[in-house]
C-alpha cells in the first residue's frame, strides 16, 4: 500500500516537522519514506509545503501531483491547493484559519479541525502542527497514534526531549477531534 | 540489517563518503549542495581528515588534484556554476590520470540560473566538460539510498580506471530525505597506486604526476590508452535499472530525479492496462548502450524524459535499433517545472503505438 500526503501552511506553522514527524512514525512501522520539501516560488511570499510518501514497497515519485491526503494549515494554501485533491481524497483543514464557504469540492472528504484554538486550549499555539498530524493519523488510519508518539523522540532534537508529553497530548487532541 | 537512517540525499553523500575512506575534501558553498560541505565540515577533523572550503570552486579543484596525486580518496562538490569553474581543474586531472569524487548537485541554468532542478548539466558531465577530448565516470542516483551507494562506488571505479568520477544529481535528490540503510563499504578489489607521489622513499625511481606531453608521438599515445580504457569501462561497468520491459510496447526511459517520477507514471500506465517498461540509466558514462539495443530488438517505441529540452535523448537515439522510434518530453529547469507523474502518464497516453 502507498500513502502520500501533502503538508501545506505559511512559515512557522511546524509544516517541515510536522512531515519530518509523519515520515519518521512510518519508518517506525518498517515503511519505506520520501519526504519531499516543495520548493516553489511560493517560498518567497513565506508559505511551506512538504510531500511525503510511504510505502511497504517502492515509494516511487516524490512528487505529487493530486495527492490523495492534504494537510492545510492556512486559507493560501487551501484556495491554491485544495482542488488538487485526488477525486474520493481527503482534505483535512485547520478550521480557525481556513473557511471552505463558497467552495465547491465535491467527491472529497473535507474534515474540519480547529487546529490554532484546539492548540491554544492546550496552552501553546505552536502544538497546531502536531494536531495536524494527530488529525491525518486518525482521518486516515495510515499511521497509528503509538508511531507518532514514538517518532517525537527522533523528530525533536534532544534538547527539546522534555517537551515529548506536551507534544503527545496534542497529537492525541487533533485525534480526537476528527469525526468518526 | 542495520538500522534505516532518515537523511536528505546530500547527507547521504557525505556519509558514504566517509565509509568509502574519504578524508580529504575541498569545497566551496553553493545551493543545492551545501549540505554535503556542513556534514564534512563537522566529520572530517575528528577522523585525522582535512576539511578546507577553498577561496573559490577553482582553488578546490586543484587542491583535490593534489591531494590525489598523494594517493589519498578525496572529494569535492558543488553544482552548475562551480560545476563549470573546476572544468579547467578536471581536464588536468583526466590528463594526469587522478582519481577523484566530484558530486555536482544540478541547479538551474546557464549563469546563475536558478536553484531548482536541473538536468541540463548531462552534456557538461558524460562529454567531458573541460577541454582536450576526455571522459570522467558519471553515475546517477535516483534516490537517497542510491545517493549513498553510488558515492561509494563513484570512488572503487575512480580508483580502479584512474579517472575523475561524478556523482550527478539535482536538487530534488539532493534535497529529500528517504529511509537509507547505510551499508558498509564493499570489499572491492583496488589496484596499488604505485603512481603516487608522497615526497618519499629514497633510492626509489622518479615519479611524476603531469598532463603534458611533448615528446613525439607521446600525447597521441596517451589518447589512445584512454581511449582503450573508455572503452572498457563501457564493457565491464555498464549499470542501468529496467522495469517491465519484458512486454513493453513502450518504454520510457529518464535518469535521476525524472526516472523516480517517470517510475509512478509507468505504474499508473500498467493499472490502465498499457504494456510500458522504465529504463533508468544509472551510469551515464559509460552509457549503457547494448542494453537500450536489445531493448530495441523487441520494443520499438520509446520515450525520454529529461529535466532540459534534451540531451540524454541524443544517446539514446544512437542507441537504439534504427527502426525504432524515440519520442521526447522535457521540462527545462526553473521554480515550478517539476513534471508530475500525472503530467507523465498524459505523455504516455499520447505516444503509446
Amino acid at each position: 500500500m502507498r500513502h502520500d500526503v501533502f503538508i501545506a501552511g505559511y512559515g512557522g506553522q511546524g509544516v517541515l516537522l510536522a512531515g519530518n514527524l509523519l515520515s519518521y512514525a512510518a519508518i517506525h512501522e518498517g515503511r519505506n519514506v520520501s519526504f519531499f520539501p516543495a520548493y516553489g516560488v511560493e517560498k518567497r511570499g513565506g508559505s511551506a509545503m512538504c510531500t511525503v510518501v510511504f510505502a511497504d514497497g517502492d515509494t516511487g515519485s516524490p512528487v505529487v501531483g493530486h495527492p490523495s491526503v492534504s494537510v492545510i494549515l492556512n486559507q493560501l494554501s487551501f484556495d491554491k491547493y485544495a482542488s488538487k485533491v485526488k477525486p474520493g481524497g481527503i482534505c483535512i483543514i485547520n478550521s480557525t484559519l481556513v473557511t471552505s464557504d463558497g467552495v465547491e469540492l465535491p467527491d472529497m472528504n473535507l474534515i474540519q479541525v480547529p487546529m490554532n484554538q484546539r492548540a491554544l486550549d492546550l496552552g501553546d499555539v505552536r502544538m497546531v502542527n502536531m494536531l495536524a498530524c494527530g488529525a491525518y493519523a486518525a482521518a486516515t488510519g495510515a499511521l497509528a497514534l503509538e508511531s507518532l508518539e514514538e517518532a517525537l523522540k527522533k523528530a525533536l532534537p534532544e534538547r527539546n526531549h522534555r517537551l515529548i508529553p506536551a507534544n503527545i497530548q496534542a497529537i492525541r487532541a487533533g485525534a480526537d477531534a476528527v469525526p468518526h | 540489517m542495520s538500522e534505516k537512517l532518515f537523511v536528505k540525499g546530500n547527507e547521504a553523500v557525505a556519509m558514504a563518503a566517509i565509509e568509502a575512506g574519504c578524508r580529504y575534501y575541498f569545497g566551496y558553498p553553493i545551493t543545492p549542495q551545501s549540505d554535503i560541505p556542513e556534514y564534512l565540515s563537522r566529520g572530517l577533523p575528528g577522523l585525522g581528515g582535512e576539511f578546507i572550503q577553498a577561496e573559490s570552486e577553482i582553488a578546490a579543484i586543484n587542491m583535490l588534484l593534489g591531494a590525489s596525486a598523494t594517493g589519498v580518496r578525496c572529494m569535492t562538490s558543488s553544482s552548475g556554476p562551480g560545476i563549470s569553474l573546476k572544468q579547467e581543474g578536471i581536464s588536468y586531472m583526466a590528463g594526469s590520470e587522478l582519481p577523484g569524487v566530484i558530486v555536482d548537485i544540478m541547479r538551474a541554468g546557464p549563469g546563475l540560473g536558478g536553484i531548482d532542478a536541473s538536468q541540463a548539466d548531462y552534456f557538461q558531465a558524460t562529454r567531458g566538460g573541460g577541454h582536450g577530448g576526455y571522459r570522467i565516470i558519471v553515475l546517477a542516483p535516483a534516490s537517497v539510498q542510491e545517493m549513498y551507494d553510488l558515492t561509494m562506488l563513484a570512488f572503487d571505479l575512480s580508483d580502479i580506471y584512474r579517472m575523475p568520477a561524478m556523482v550527478l544529481a539535482d536538487s530534488v535528490i539532493g534535497q529529500m530525505k528517504e529511509s537509507v540503510t547505510a551499508n558498509p563499504r564493499p570489499a572491492t578489489a583496488l589496484p596499488d597506486k604505485d603512481w603516487v607521489v608522497r615526497g618519499r622513499g629514497e633510492g626509489q625511481p622518479q615519479r611524476v604526476v603531469k598532463s603534458l606531453y611533448l615528446g613525439d608521438g607521446e600525447m597521441e599515445a596517451f589518447h589512445w590508452k584512454m581511449h582503450a580504457r573508455y572503452q572498457e569501462l563501457a564493457d565491464r561497468e555498464c549499470r542501468w535499472e529496467d522495469l517491465e520491459t519484458g512486454d513493453a510496447d513502450l518504454i520510457v526511459t529518464a535518469f535521476g530525479s525524472t526516472a523516480r517520477i517517470a517510475r509512478t507514471a509507468v505504474a499508473m500506465a500498467r493499472e490502465a492496462g498499457m504494456k510500458v517498461g522504465l529504463m533508468r540509466p544509472i551510469t551515464l558514462f559509460p552509457f549503457p548502450k547494448q542494453a537500450y539495443a536489445e531493448f530495441s530488438r523487441r520494443c520499438k517505441r520509446f520515450l525520454v524524459i529529461e529535466l532540459s529540452t534534451g540531451q540524454m535523448v541524443d544517446d539514446v537515439r544512437l542507441s537504439v535499433a534504427r527502426d525504432a522510434e524515440v519520442d521526447f518530453y522535457g521540462r527545462p529547469p526553473g521554480a515550478g517545472s517539476l513534471p508530475t507523474p500525472e503530467e507523465l502518464f498524459g505523455q504516455i497516453r499520447k505516444v503509446y503505438p
